[in-house]
């Protein structure tokens, strides 16, 4: 597509790529009809195409961002599916974050928008904080739907207290940093990304991890100065504090490489593993850079390092049937389609999917609560296509999805909970056992 | 690219044209600002842009009626747009009319298995109607490259083919009746569960007029009974031109494949990196061959057609063994046009039908015209029926690149009607082709097709500046 940039624009390093991007783009519109705002919204604005025009244009002016591009590239999900559909490779997950930089810098949102996204961000990638914040919040939870008003604000509101868990799990025996040392002959060694939201959320996904690759015989470093990956504030447009939560991981794993060694960083948390793939990126003529580059290339997610190492059940085949959600940024981010499946098969489940399973479920970081118009139809929508393939229940790679997902009469658990199952691990906390043994025709309860 | 004069009277009134149309729907439905308008300033041709005055998003049938009524009452005009993925800019705007967007149309409104038929709004996706059928056993036979994204109500306004047309006929031949709106805002309603509608044939008159007689709305399309099987080869030779020479061969034999493709080098090498389907990178030329049917008649006309591919000293002859492999071969072909957009910033498609007898000869003339301007051409195209899509590649950000484009583009199509061949098979006039419309007709045959746009819309409303060369101007329109 042609472009209009002026040879000093094309010489900030940040316009010459948007430029390669755009340049890559032929307008085909291929990618339209697989974005879930197109389907729902049905406006060329609401789809990647649209968006892609709309940053082209405020690129090329070098104007200001407008509230009319803030408001349609805020309603990108960034679940990157028009990345999986594009003929042409239009890498548009760079393009919309360096848009959302741009507009982070030149708009000004209303008052109740800086408020709620600084919120977000000053509390999410903080377990300690989100810890308390979660607490206060299931307290008031039940008092959710007495909420008042249809202002984006109340209905924000609504959606936090939503997403809190009924009961909040107690931090786990097994986190901080530490190593976690390999059982019998060890075969590896890697570190976990602890990550900041899911440790808080459903600190059970780290355990299962740290339980399973440890009865594998690999060693677990829990890095210390590791934590959150900074793609929440990075999917913000802030800069800077996506900038340094990735630094302090980068310097905390390059020290475990360079000491005891690492055969990988394995990510559990799909949404964070698009981010730390990236990190080579990010950091792309910086100081870092080719230290951030060997970490994106160490970075694996739990379904590949399980894949590469080998994987086999002790347990007899539990009869159940699974549909596996495929997360956003694993299917569309990081083009992982077939190991989880073929993994969850080989533990001995029977696996399903939905139809529209490229479709984002909604969850997309913090858009279901920035997005309350239009995460909850994502939602439905989601939840409908995986009742109608009648599961057991259901595994998901991410727990965004896992948290969107929650409370709609389907037992959502991570993939990895059901494989340490079946390799010698406790049932999960999300599936009952006793009606498990019961009936597994009967409904599922679900903890969370 | 050239425009008709804006109507001065209409840009004048802007404003209340807009408020007339924030009457009729509701809020989101109605674009106006210059920033949000952007984005509908072109299509698949994005060569081509023109800003509108204004986009409307209908829902129903009646908002549409609705809302032509409006702007025919205001003598604006109207620019019909489905998914906005016209080749030829069939949906560029004009800078005083209206943008039609038919895509919240999107609901499919009835399947009826008795009568092997499906009634969509004009804004399904054209992959839509299968996937709401396929379940069952059932798709809907064309199938255009851009099948993923297009609407079914723009393939009626361009006739739409695709790789299986061999077999199934285009659009044309696949539609029962459709719901329409002429631009007084009449709804009507044409055809039904059956086969032939009554009276003229007003689907075949409106099927491919490229939005200038009526809006489509809804549209009834038959939909059939999947085969037992089917199975995709490659057959790779080290040129165009026996590639050619095995395409006539092939049909000539008297076997219709339900698809034969045709790959030049360029293209093989721009669809194997997008998707990975084995496509042989040595060879000069690829053909995709697919049947259909039982195990044993695919095993049969597999045999007789690489029997066939032999004699023409092919590199190599390679069935799928897989349906996954078959899917890998379609998705590279399905996304050729995209594809190209990894090697080169930019492309013109074009889109001539020639006898298939001519392939040979065509193919090497484009390779020489290739070599004479400097431009490289990828070709990609439904060989079996003679539909070819060389890919022009150029460079948008350099005028001259684009002009020499314009003009070997026009030399291709100016050959596919010496031959014998015809403008466009699937994509349709739109601007792109309008200036050559002569070439292939001459002044009465001209004079007579726009005294039947005359007839559906006398004051030239729909989608005007399209189809019809402007330097011949509408006489009537002008007249009245």
């Amino acid at each position: 597509m042609q472009t209009n940039f002026t040879a000093e624009q094309l010489r900030d390093p940040g316009i010459a790529t948007a430029n390669q991007i755009l340049r890559t783009c032929v307008h085909c519109g291929m990618c339209t009809a697989t974005c879930p705002t197109f389907v729902l919204l049905g406006d060329e604005l609401d789809s990647p195409r649209g968006r892609i025009y709309l940053i082209k244009d405020m690129l090329e002016s070098g104007r200001p961002a407008t509230e009319e591009v803030a408001r349609h590239v805020d309603r990108c999900l960034s679940c990157l599916s028009c990345m999986t559909t594009c003929p042409s490779g239009v890498h548009y997950m760079h393009l919309v974050d360096q848009a959302r930089v741009v507009i982070e810098h030149t708009y000004r949102r209303p008052w109740h928008d800086r408020a709620a996204r600084s919120l977000l961000a000053g509390l999410l990638p903080y377990p300690g904080r989100l810890r308390l914040a979660m607490l206060g919040a299931s307290a008031v939870r039940p008092l959710r739907g007495a909420v008042p008003g249809n202002s984006v604000l109340a209905k924000r509101l609504r959606a936090m207290l939503a997403l809190a868990p009924k009961r909040l799990p107690g931090p786990s025996a097994l986190s901080g940093a530490r190593v976690h040392k390999a059982e019998g002959t060890k075969r590896g060694r890697v570190a976990l990304l602890a990550g900041c939201a899911q440790s808080v959320l459903d600190p059970d996904i780290n355990d299962a991890t740290i339980r399973l690759l440890t009865r594998l015989g690999v060693e677990v470093v829990v890095a210390q100065g590791a934590g959150c990956c900074g793609a929440l504030t990075h999917h913000m447009g802030k800069h800077d504090p996506a900038m340094a939560s990735a630094r302090a991981n980068i310097a905390a794993w390059v020290r475990e490489a360079d000491g005891a060694g690492l055969d990988a960083v394995v990510i559990n948390a799909s949404g964070c593993g698009t981010t730390v793939k990236d990190y080579g990126f990010m950091f792309r003529g910086e100081r870092e850079q080719a230290q951030a580059e060997r970490v994106a290339g160490l970075a694996l997610d739990i379904s590949e390092y399980l894949t590469k190492i080998g994987y086999a059940p002790t347990r007899d085949a539990p009869g159940l049937t699974v549909a596996y959600h495929a997360a956003c940024s694993l299917q569309h981010g990081q083009k992982i389609t077939g190991e989880p499946k073929a993994l969850l098969r080989k533990a001995g489940f029977r696996v399903v999917e939905p139809a529209e399973g490229h479709l984002c479920c909604g969850s997309a970081g913090t858009y279901n609560i920035m997005q309350p118009d239009i995460a909850p139809r994502l939602r439905e929508r989601k939840l409908e296509n995986l009742r109608r393939t009648r599961p057991d229940l259901v595994a998901a790679g991410n727990i965004g999805c896992m948290t969107q997902l929650a409370g709609g009469g389907l037992p959502i658990v991570h993939t990895v909970q059901l494989l340490d199952w079946m390799a010698g691990g406790p049932v999960p906390a999300g599936i009952n056992e006793t009606r498990f043994d019961a009936g597994r025709q009967m409904n599922f309860s679900v903890s969370a | 690219m050239l425009q008709p004069e804006p109507k001065r009277e209409v840009l004048a009134r802007r404003d209340a044209i807009v408020a007339g149309l924030r009457e009729i729907l509701p809020e989101s439905g109605v674009i106006a600002e210059t920033l949000r308008m952007k984005p509908y300033e072109t299509d698949g041709l994005p060569a081509y842009r023109q800003m509108p005055l204004a986009v409307v998003l209908p829902e129903t049938t009646e908002q549409v009626a609705a809302v032509l009524q409006f702007l025919h009452r205001e003598g604006v005009r109207v620019i019909p747009r489905g998914a906005g993925t016209s080749l030829s800019g069939g949906a560029l705007p004009l800078a005083d009319a209206v943008v039609v967007g038919m895509m919240r149309m999107n609901r499919i409104l009835e399947i009826d298995y008795a009568d092997r038929c499906a009634t969509v709004q004009a804004g399904v996706t054209n992959i839509g109607i299968t996937n709401a059928v396929q379940g069952d056993g059932f798709f809907y036979a064309p199938d255009p490259s851009s099948q993923l994204a297009c609407m079914i109500g723009g393939n009626v306004g361009m006739n739409s083919g695709g790789a299986h047309c061999l077999r199934y006929g285009v659009t044309a031949n696949n539609l029962l009746g459709l719901r329409v709106v002429t631009i007084e805002g009449e709804i009507i309603d044409i055809g039904g569960h059956h086969l032939d509608a009554a009276g003229y044939d007003w689907l075949g008159l409106l099927t491919g007029s490229e939005g200038q007689l009526v809006v489509v709305t809804e549209v009834i399309v038959r939909i059939l009974r999947g085969p037992e099987g089917a199975r995709a080869m490659l057959a790779a030779f080290n040129s165009n031109e026996i590639a050619g020479q095995c395409v006539d061969s092939i049909i000539s034999s008297g076997i219709i494949p339900v698809a034969l493709e045709f790959m030049d080098r360029p293209a093989i090498h721009a669809c194997e990196a997008f998707a990975h389907a084995g496509y042989p990178l040595d060879a000069e030329a690829l053909l995709i061959i697919e049947v259909e049917g039982s195990v044993a008649e695919q095993d049969y006309l597999l045999g007789r057609i690489k029997q066939i591919c032999g004699k023409f000293d092919p590199i190599s002859l390679k069935v799928a063994e897989s349906a996954e492999q078959s899917a890998a071969i379609w998705k590279g072909r399905k996304g050729a046009f995209g594809a190209v957009g990894r090697i080169s910033p930019d492309y013109l498609c074009m889109d001539g039908t020639i006898p298939t007898g001519q392939l040979p000869l065509v193919l090497r003339r484009i390779g020489e015209m290739s070599d004479a301007c400097g431009l490289k051409v990828a070709n990609i195209f439904h060989a079996g029926d003679g539909n070819l899509h060389p890919l022009i590649m150029f460079d948008a950000n350099d005028p001259a690149s684009f002009a020499t484009a314009e003009k070997f583009g026009a030399d291709i199509l100016r050959l596919c009607v010496e031959v014998g061949g015809c403008l466009t098979g699937e994509h349709g006039v739109g601007v792109e082709k309008r200036d050559l419309m002569p070439v292939q007709f001459s002044p009465d045959d001209l004079a007579q097709q726009r005294r039947i746009k005359d007839a559906f819309d006398p004051g030239w409303l729909l989608n005007p500046s399209k189809v019809f060369p402007l330097a011949a101007p509408h006489t009537q329109a002008l007249a009245a």
